[in-house]
């Protein structure tokens, strides 16, 4: 057997504990009340279109975009506007949100909400942009990045190659998974969508072996569709990965895949590739090809002793439930609960309080035993220089780490700071369990705020 | 033998003479002519260079010092650790007038201790308030409070803060304290603010930063600015020192007579004054409100 891809530099493996990998997709009936944050993407906060006491309907806007890098925002329930509110997110910190009573389960009449598949796509490019923008469709992976501003490629770039992330190499989540096996031929146009938005004749689909089911479905339902002339030979392949964390990341995934390298300070688009999440390529099916907004995402609940109970669950959620109700759906907050973290286990953050909405980027909720929850004792850096052999972007943690506790965030920008993907490796191997991360965020805000002011020097 | 050390001594010794002829041409052709008051002027400074007065350091507030003097006036500078002792030394070594040096102090504006703010969650991360303050909105909820991790402290080259066992907030030194100003950059919520100690060290202050509205901002702390403007009528009548913006008093340092009338009449206590405030007219009681949790 030929050796399987990867990336090249650091990265971790640890047990993939994808407890929830055999749960089959269920529906999570809306609840009485939700609360949508008008901002749940990178960028401006959209501006809002409805009042209070206002009716809506399933996938009405609520907020449209302002500005470039902005997303719609819609509602994900039938109901009646009871309140817009600054209410409390996942960090305790304020922000304005819509608070919808729900009433029956009425959707928009242009929505198609059959489980019909429609594979003929749209031809004009533009069509598919405008509707993805339309829907609210933001990169589903984590990031939340308007996703139609990452696909109107700049006048003079091209692109050759979009890559869509199956890699899901966050231990524990397990809701990319499900999508693909369930949701295969739907992603499979979301796919081809895509490729036609960015006007690439090539599209790869990157999976860890740890999915071998769905590699195996996906490449069968791909190879009939060539057979049946639908897509030419060799237009969209699927590339099983070795297991790797973080396989996931952009520039990881584009190397692992293509073996092109992004350099520092630059974007996919500078080696001509694209990259977005399966789970954004299934809601482009929906927007595109059904009118259906981005209104619900598929959220993995999981955790040891959850799922040792018989709970645990991968759940489609409507955006503004809140996340006591999706972790009652899956079984109920266990008894040893020490932490609840939203999102992967490696980059996702603890929550404060459990009335926190799901939104569009938070695709697992993992319920942390008390046993675990805490950090063990830090010890003083010993320069065993772990961390430098598992930093995924060839950076040194430790030095980053000392320079931001010192103030000098001249030097930590020099030594590539901004270069960090966040992926949380350093930390986690380290042996003297220091808090490396939290230190390198820190820094990474503090050499953004610099260069803003640098900026503002110089005009 | 002897030879050798003959030639040593005739080769380095030229070497020698040589090197010191350029340096003493050097030395006359580029000399920098340094004004010798600066090295005066810093001497009467304290010498610790802590940079409150906005120069980079004693010497770099005598060079503007001394350009001040050149000018006329250094009637706008002032040496916080100093204070007026340092000020009226260099103001007789120049001859003019340093201008009135108010006597300020450190003063941190929040009330949310331990008891008044109890913590809802635990914080695990690194004990920096800058590493939390980037993290989440602290343990009690309160987006604006004190993050009980002591920047403040460390930042502090004079040891006037120490964080109270008690309350969990830092604690100023009045008598330590030289209003430099490092507290004030080290709060990553700008919890500190210099302010004139007053006279007969009578200060009032609204002892709380928390801009969100009274209900949310009481949810987390029992003694939150609730901007229901009592404290603003009792000071209308007197000074106009209280101003409302974004839900939240300030009392205006500099209009503030420190009467103290309105401290009783906050129904949640967000004003700390540094004396024992008058007690309301029997009339009037100070009526406290129902907790709202």
């Amino acid at each position: 057997m030929a050796q399987l891809k990867t990336f090249s530099a650091g990265g971790v493996h640890r047990p993939d504990k994808k407890l929830t990998r055999k749960k089959a997709i269920q529906d999570l009936l809306p609840p009485v009340q939700v609360t949508i944050p008008i901002r749940q993407h990178i960028g401006k906060a959209g501006t809002l279109l409805v009042e209070r006491g206002a009716d809506v309907l399933v996938g009405t806007p609520i907020a449209a975009a302002d500005g470039f890098i902005s997303a719609a925002v819609h509602s994900s329930v039938s109901g009646t506007v009871k309140k817009i509110d600054a209410i409390v997110d996942a960090q305790g910190f304020r922000r304005t949100a819509v608070v919808i009573a729900v009433s029956g389960d009425t959707w928009e009449e242009h929505i198609d909400t059959s489980n019909a598949l429609i594979e003929d796509i749209p031809p004009d490019r533009s069509v598919i942009l405008s509707k993805i923008s339309a829907a609210g469709i933001v990169g589903a992976g984590g990031a939340t990045f308007p996703t139609a501003v990452k696909f109107s490629i700049p006048e003079g770039r091209s692109v050759d190659t979009l890559i869509i992330n199956g890699v899901e190499c966050e231990p524990y989540l397990t809701a990319d998974h499900r999508l693909m096996l369930e949701h295969a031929d739907e992603l499979i146009v979301g796919t081809r969508l895509l490729m036609h938005a960015a006007g690439v004749g090539r599209a790869i689909i990157g999976i860890e072996v740890n999915k071998e089911d769905a590699i195996a479905l996906l490449e069968e339902r791909i190879r009939e569709k060539t057979r049946d002339g639908k897509i030419p030979e060799g237009f969209i392949s699927v590339v099983p990965l070795k297991e790797r964390y973080p396989q996931g990341g952009e520039k990881q995934l584009i190397e692992a895949t293509t073996g092109r390298e992004v350099p520092s300070g630059r974007l996919p688009l500078d080696v001509h590739c694209i990259v977005s999440n399966v789970s954004t390529a299934f809601a482009v099916y929906q927007g595109v090809q059904k009118n259906r907004p981005f209104v619900d995402r598929i959220v993995t609940v999981t955790g040891e002793q959850l799922v040792a109970s018989g709970g645990g669950a991968n759940l489609r959620v409507r955006f503004g439930t809140p996340l006591r109700e999706v972790i009652e759906a899956a079984g109920g907050v266990p008894e040893s609960t020490g932490k609840i973290i939203m999102g992967g286990p490696m980059t996702g953050r603890a929550v404060t309080s459990l009335e926190v909405p799901v939104t569009k980027g938070s695709g697992g909720v993992i319920l942390i035993d008390k046993n675990l929850a805490r950090r063990s004792a830090v010890g003083p850096c010993i320069r065993c220089s772990s961390c430098v052999g598992v930093c995924p972007m060839g950076l040194e943690p430790y030095l980053l780490e000392k320079l931001v506790q010192r103030g000098r965030f001249e030097d930590a920008e020099r030594e590539g700071i901004l270069d960090c993907i966040e992926c949380g490796s350093c930390s986690y191997v380290c042996p003297s369990n220091r808090a490396i991360l939290d230190w390198i965020r820190l820094g990474k805000v503090k050499v953004g705020e610099l260069r803003r002011e640098r900026m503002r020097g110089t005009r | 033998m002897s030879q050798v050390i003959f030639y040593s001594v005739i080769t380095l010794g030229s070497v020698a003479a040589l090197f010191a002829i350029i340096l003493y041409v050097v030395a006359q052709r580029f000399a920098v002519e340094e004004d010798p008051r600066i090295q005066e002027v810093s001497e009467l400074l304290p010498g610790i260079n802590c940079g409150a007065c906005g120069f980079p350091g004693c010497p770099g507030m005598a060079q503007a010092l001394v350009q001040g003097a050149d000018d006329g006036d250094i009637s706008h500078l002032t040496c916080p650790p100093g204070g007026a002792e340092t000020m009226t030394k260099i103001g007789s070594y120049f001859g003019l007038d340093v201008g009135a040096t108010k006597e300020t102090v450190a003063v941190l504006r929040c009330g949310g201790s331990c008891d008044h703010a109890p913590p809802r969650s635990a914080y695990d991360g690194p004990a920096s308030c800058a590493v939390a303050h980037s993290t989440y909105a602290g343990e009690s909820g309160c987006p604006f409070g004190c993050l009980m991790h002591g920047d403040c402290e460390i930042a502090c080259p004079f040891d006037a803060i120490t964080m109270s066992p008690e309350t969990g907030l830092p604690v100023v030194d009045q008598e330590l304290c030289t209003s430099c100003g490092a507290c004030v950059r080290a709060c990553p919520r700008m919890l500190f603010q210099i302010r004139p100690v007053g006279r007969r060290n009578r200060r009032v202050f609204i002892n709380c930063r928390n801009t969100e509205p009274a209900v949310p901002a009481r949810k987390n702390c029992a003694v939150a600015c609730i901007s229901c403007s009592k404290c603003k009528k009792v000071c209308d009548e007197i000074v106009q020192a209280i101003t409302i913006t974004d839900n939240l008093a300030y009392i205006d340092p500099d209009k503030c007579i420190a009467c103290g009338k309105c401290v009783p009449v906050c129904p949640t206590n967000a004003i700390a004054a540094t004396f024992e405030p008058p007690q309301p007219k029997p009339k009037t009681p100070a009526q406290p409100e129902p907790a709202t949790t």
